[in-house]
């Protein structure tokens, strides 16, 4: 390429850019055959994936209790849940998919640990009282992150985040519900209840990731509306929204710091423990190798099963071709 | 109560709450999303059932019983469930086999449960019988994928069609509930769906490039509630809650 060649190649793709840029800010979606920055691509493949990997991993601790939910209503709900969440992977992975890149190649990612998930997986569901904590809390907080994404500029991700959000609300509501049902119930129930909420608070926090402070991506996915708010606000707006929630029932939340500042019109709260939070992104929390282990093993074991479909499919089509010859 | 009746419903009710549960332990651990999500719904169907059936049951037994008590609070002796759905998922292919088997029988038995004198076990029929010509096409797709898949999935899935094997002569036994309600003409005459399984089953089989096992020995007890090793485990799990926590509410 002659140095006149590559000035021209360099003017159009910032003057590429540039429109890109402006496409965003106009609020225009941004769809899969359009042009894009490589790093926009990349991002949202990290981010697409990351949320995927985050509801196949978080499939895990609440299938624990599929087989000992005490009742048939409470079973059906939860399997109807998990279930739920294996649905919003599958359109996850395929919304990643129109960015280039295989669903094989992202169970690759997350089996070696390249690719990242919801630290809040790595903890265990040691009572049935967590199902309720996860549902109220996990995806209460999913939701407060979430939202503003079914705004956000690339477009199929934007549209399974629609579905996926109708979902999560309603998983929030049925997690509440086992919470008030327990919580008004024997006083064996209520301190399961109470425990679980100890145990799963502060992760809950956590979820909504590092402070604004520490986040690296957050200014990037600002411009891209890939985040709408930063990762304080989203806290603080579930701290606010949660806390009553909590009180209606009778439960109390685990942070002694915890107190209604009238001036900011919002909750004041106690130092998160961070250290835990980096030692658990880090591989290092209670079930972060069961999970893996869970997953690869899922995997591989199923890699017979994948090869048999794909033989028999070409065995088929190899017999239509002959018949249609 | 009528005592037969009764009976007479557990024992089709407790085979779709014991593949439910067995289905159900799958969930999150399936060798493909598809397929995974696939398995969830079998359960989800499965459990659906139970509770039309065990909902109907508790109204027949009285005395306040609930469906969970039915579900929850039986005795390994008192459950009337085929030995065939209480087997273990030693592989993809056990999942698949005893599905496949299962479906197959249960598809016949709906189509003439539908025609049952009872209106309520007819209403059950005709809804459920929907949701398992889909389970049947599922497990007899994936038989024919696995059979004429690879050499791998041929071995794997033809031992496990050989192994449950044993356990498909049980599906056309009758109990004593089950005769007195056939005489009534609410039950359904298994003995005469036989043939027709067995000639279904080798269809999908042939298909599928399996050899239909020859072996005539075969297990029987579960409708009489003598079980295998299997159950004792398996509602061990399924009753945890309801025992280590009694009479609560959840």
């Amino acid at each position: 390429m002659s140095e006149e060649q590559k000035n021209m190649e360099a003017e159009r793709s910032l003057s590429l850019e540039a429109q890109f840029e402006a496409r965003i800010a106009r609020d225009e979606k941004i769809e899969p055959k359009d042009w894009m920055p490589e790093k926009y691509r990349k991002t949202h493949i990290r981010q697409m994936s990351q949320h995927a990997h985050s509801e196949i991993v978080g499939m895990l601790p609440e299938g624990n209790w599929i087989t000992r939910a005490p009742s048939l209503r409470r079973k059906v709900a939860l399997l109807a849940k998990v279930q739920d969440e294996a649905g919003h992977g599958l359109y996850l992975y395929s919304a990643c998919e129109t960015l280039g890149i295989t669903r094989d190649e992202l169970y690759e990612q997350l089996h070696t640990g390249k690719a990242k998930y919801s630290s809040i997986f790595n903890y265990p569901t040691v009572t049935w009282a967590d199902m309720g904590a996860i549902g109220w809390l996990v995806d209460g907080a999913a939701i407060i992150n979430q939202v503003p994404l079914c705004n956000t500029s690339y477009g199929p991700y934007a549209r399974a985040m629609i579905r996926v959000c109708k979902e999560e609300s309603f998983h929030q509501r049925q997690g509440f519900e086992i919470m008030i049902k327990l919580a008004g119930g024997s006083p064996e129930q209520k301190e399961m209840a109470q425990d679980a909420l100890n145990r799963w608070w502060w992760p809950s926090l956590m979820m909504l990731g590092p402070t604004d402070a520490e986040s690296v991506h957050t200014e990037q996915s600002m411009k891209w509306k890939l985040k709408r708010k930063s990762n304080d606000d989203l806290r603080q707006q579930f701290i606010d929204q949660t806390v009553p929630q909590a009180e209606l029932i009778g439960l109390t939340i685990p942070d002694a710091d915890l107190k209604w500042n009238e001036e900011r019109g919002s909750y004041d709260f106690g130092d998160i423990n961070w250290d835990e939070f980096w030692q658990v992104v880090k591989g290092h929390g209670p079930c972060n190798k069961e999970r893996m282990n869970a997953r690869v093993g899922a995997w591989e074991g199923g890699e017979w099963v994948r090869d048999a479909a794909m033989a028999y499919a070409e065995k088929k089509e190899s017999r239509k071709n002959k018949k249609v010859v | 109560m009528n005592t037969n009746l009764y009976k007479y419903i557990l024992g089709i009710a407790d085979n779709s709450l014991i593949l439910g549960q067995r289905m159900g332990a799958l969930t999150g651990h399936g060798p493909s999303l598809e397929t995974d999500i696939a398995c969830t719904n079998i359960s989800l169907d499965l459990f659906g059932q139970v509770r039309s059936y065990y909902q109907y049951a508790a109204k027949i037994k009285g005395d306040n019983t609930t469906e969970d008590d039915i579900a929850f609070l039986r005795k390994e002796r008192e459950y009337l469930n085929v030995l065939l759905v209480e087997q273990p998922d030693t592989h993809f292919g056990f999942t698949i086999a005893r599905q496949f088997l299962f479906d197959t029988y249960h598809f016949l038995f709906l189509e003439e449960l539908e025609k049952s004198h009872d209106i309520t076990l007819s209403a059950i029929a005709k809804k459920s019988i929907k949701e398992v010509s889909y389970h049947r096409r599922f497990s007899s797709d994936w038989v024919k994928r696995l059979g004429d898949g690879t050499a791998v999935s041929h071995e794997k899935i033809q031992e496990a069609i050989n192994v449950l094997w044993t356990y498909t002569d049980e599906l056309f036994h009758q109990t004593e509930a089950d005769k007195v309600m056939v005489k009534e003409n609410i039950g359904v005459d298994v003995t005469t769906l036989k043939d027709q399984y067995y000639t279904n089953v080798e269809t999908i089989l042939n298909e599928a490039t399996l050899e239909v096992p020859e072996s005539k020995w075969f297990q029987k007890g579960g409708k009489e509630g003598i079980h295998t090793e299997h159950l004792g485990y398996l509602l061990s799990d399924l009753q945890y809650m309801q025992r280590t926590y009694p009479n609560m509410e959840w």
